[in-house]
């Protein structure tokens, strides 16, 4: 089962569990919600921003779905919690490239840390949305919250 | 049934029609593997079937010989090819127990069903004349669906409720996600103007009592049209739709060992001289100024532009192909595979069986929800291991909802099933919950005690 640890590695199992970040977030200064209409995964994840706006103060989120959506949420939570808002991007768009790969090269992991681990699901191209849809969420939500300058 | 159903299908056994599919050559999608491996179980034919040698020989046949336009021109090539796709709808007729006129080319089953719906809006806007009449809606008016239904047969009615002001009404299901005749009754008043059901529902595999809901409709609701899914009945087992008194029904070529491309919408043929044609163009006319047309008869005036044709004449040779085998003996086959799965499941923990218990009759398929593993992670697993199956929520959201889950893996069955690929279905099934680490305490303690 080489190919399905590779997909499921103990780390994505431990964080399925774990559920980082699930819950509500008072005063949260945006929320966006995303559907994965072919499976029924869903997902709102909601961020507040400390007071200048360029930092990511709080992010939690509410979903269900399939172990590789709810680790990844858990994995994100766990990430990119604190960080300024525009290191969060670049995470989330070095995760994006990752899952694209289709399992090409090696992840940049100075940049995505145990987000790693999410590398072997880039080359289930039916999974690869599981993965991504708290990331594509926060994207949107923080895209609410703090309109990247032009 | 007999333990024979399970191997032999008709006169032959599974091992020896296996060899009609090249998906199950060796080396092949299905087939044995180089290296000795097991091969895949392809257990989603409720979704796509795979298809016989003969009826992909009888597609590119078609191509390669007798490639022409049907019902235009002059030639005698024309001749030839509008004869084999006029032979193939006679085929196809006869299979279902229909007319030849009773049977129009669509898409898909999901085009069928919106022939009907869009054809019954079309006349509630006031087109088709008098006689279209019958199927105009208003408000007041009511479309009975039922929970189960594949959102093919629920999204065209809740479009033509809101075109014409109508209301939809849905028959509940039960913690199973079984609805019964008494409920589907009870719904039912002059009112109703439509009743669309499945024969047999995608996920639970259930077979609706067609007949009594038939019955129940011209008693209750002598106004409404009976219109019926039949995607996972006509493929499956035994049909005479005209006998069964259905006012409409669809049904797909490619869960039928037949092409993609091409479904069928089978209508009562008074009805079908109605309907108003939702869609319009060259060869559904008889006569055109530019201000207005007339349409044909039945089934052309539904047949707008060029046609589907060698997909129309490799369907019916699918359909030939499960007449040689006889439909008795595939739904046996497939019954008694379906049967031995739901058993077998009741042994297994954290893991349950949606739709009819066992004993109970059910089609050859079988959907469960694991305890605690999302569908598809399950379907991952199962993947993993060689076994194909559907998760999701097969076009079937209400039903999940009704049931409390948001997703189930399926697996189905159809001539070329073995028993052997079901079993390793049931067996892989019950390692899922300890590979993600969700056995439950209790099953700790049976094991220990």
């Amino acid at each position: 089962m080489s190919g399905l640890e590779g997909l499921y590695q103990q780390i994505i199992l431990d964080q399925a569990k774990r559920r980082n970040g699930d819950g509500p977030l008072d005063g949260a200064d945006a929320e966006h919600h995303e559907f994965n209409p072919t499976c029924g995964d869903e997902i709102t994840v909601r961020v507040k921003l400390d007071d200048d706006g360029t930092r990511l103060a709080a992010l939690a989120w509410q979903g269900d779905g399939c172990s590789i959506s709810m680790a990844s949420a858990s994995t994100l939570a766990e990430l990119a919690s604190g960080r300024p808002v525009e290191e969060v991007r670049g995470l989330i768009e070095g995760f994006r490239t990752m899952l694209r790969s289709q399992g090409a090269g090696e992840p940049d992991e100075e940049l995505l840390g145990d987000a790693i681990a999410f590398h072997g699901v880039s080359k289930y191209v039916m999974r690869v949305k599981c993965a991504m849809l708290s990331w594509v969420a926060l994207e949107a939500a923080l895209a609410k919250a703090a309109p990247a300058a032009e | 049934m007999s333990t024979s159903d399970l191997d032999t299908i008709g006169q032959r056994t599974v091992t020896d029609l296996r060899s009609d599919f090249p998906a199950f050559a060796d080396g092949a999608a299905y087939g044995a593997r180089p290296d000795g491996g097991t091969p895949v179980a392809y257990l989603d034919s409720a979704a796509t079937a795979q298809r016989p040698a003969r009826v992909l020989d009888a597609e590119r046949d078609y191509l390669e010989q007798h490639l022409a336009p049907v019902h235009r021109g002059a030639s005698a090539a024309v001749g030839v090819s509008t004869t084999l796709f006029e032979d193939a709808r006679a085929t196809v007729a006869r299979f279902v127990g229909a007319g030849e006129r009773e049977i129009v080319w669509a898409e898909n089953a999901t085009d069928a069903l919106n022939i009907v719906a869009l054809g019954m809006a079309d006349a509630s806007a006031g087109l088709g004349g008098p006689e279209a009449s019958r199927f105009a809606l208003e408000s007041g008016d009511e479309i009975l669906v039922t929970e189960a239904e594949h959102h093919a047969n629920l999204i065209p009615w809740q479009r033509l409720a809101a075109r014409t002001g109508a209301r939809l009404r849905a028959v509940r299901v039960d913690e199973r996600g079984i609805w019964s005749i008494d409920a589907l009754t009870a719904e039912l008043s002059e009112r109703t103007r439509v009743v669309a059901i499945a024969e047999v529902s995608n996920v639970t595999g259930h077979l609706a009592p067609v007949a009594e809901v038939v019955a129940a409709v011209r008693e209750r609701s002598p106004r409404a049209l009976v219109v019926l899914d039949a995607c996972q009945s006509v493929p499956h087992l035994p049909s005479d739709l005209g006998a069964l008194g259905v006012d409409f029904a669809a049904f797909s070529g490619h869960k039928m060992l037949g092409p993609n491309g091409i479904g069928v919408l089978y209508g009562r043929a008074e009805l079908l001289d109605a309907l108003p044609p939702a869609r319009t163009g060259g060869s559904t006319i008889t006569r055109v100024t530019i201000d207005s047309a007339e349409f044909l008869p039945a089934p052309h005036r539904f047949e707008a532009g060029t046609q589907p044709v060698s997909q129309v004449v490799a369907l019916a040779e699918a359909v030939r192909y499960l007449e040689s085998i006889g439909m008795a003996a595939v739904a046996a086959h497939e019954r008694s595979l379906a049967e031995r799965v739901a058993v077998q499941l009741a042994e297994v923990p954290g893991v349950r069986l949606i739709g009819p218990p066992p004993g109970s009759p059910r089609a050859g398929l079988v959907s469960v929800a694991v305890d605690g593993v999302h569908a598809h992670d399950v379907g991952q697993f199962l993947d993993d291991a060689g076994v194909i199956v559907r998760v999701g929520h097969h076009c079937a959201q209400p039903l999940h909802r009704a049931l409390g889950i948001t997703a189930t893996t399926r697996a189905s069955a159809h001539v070329y099933t073995t028993a052997d690929e079901m079993d390793r279905f049931v067996a892989t099934l019950g390692e899922v919950r300890s590979f993600f680490g969700v056995s439950g305490a209790d099953e700790a303690a049976a094991v220990i005690a």
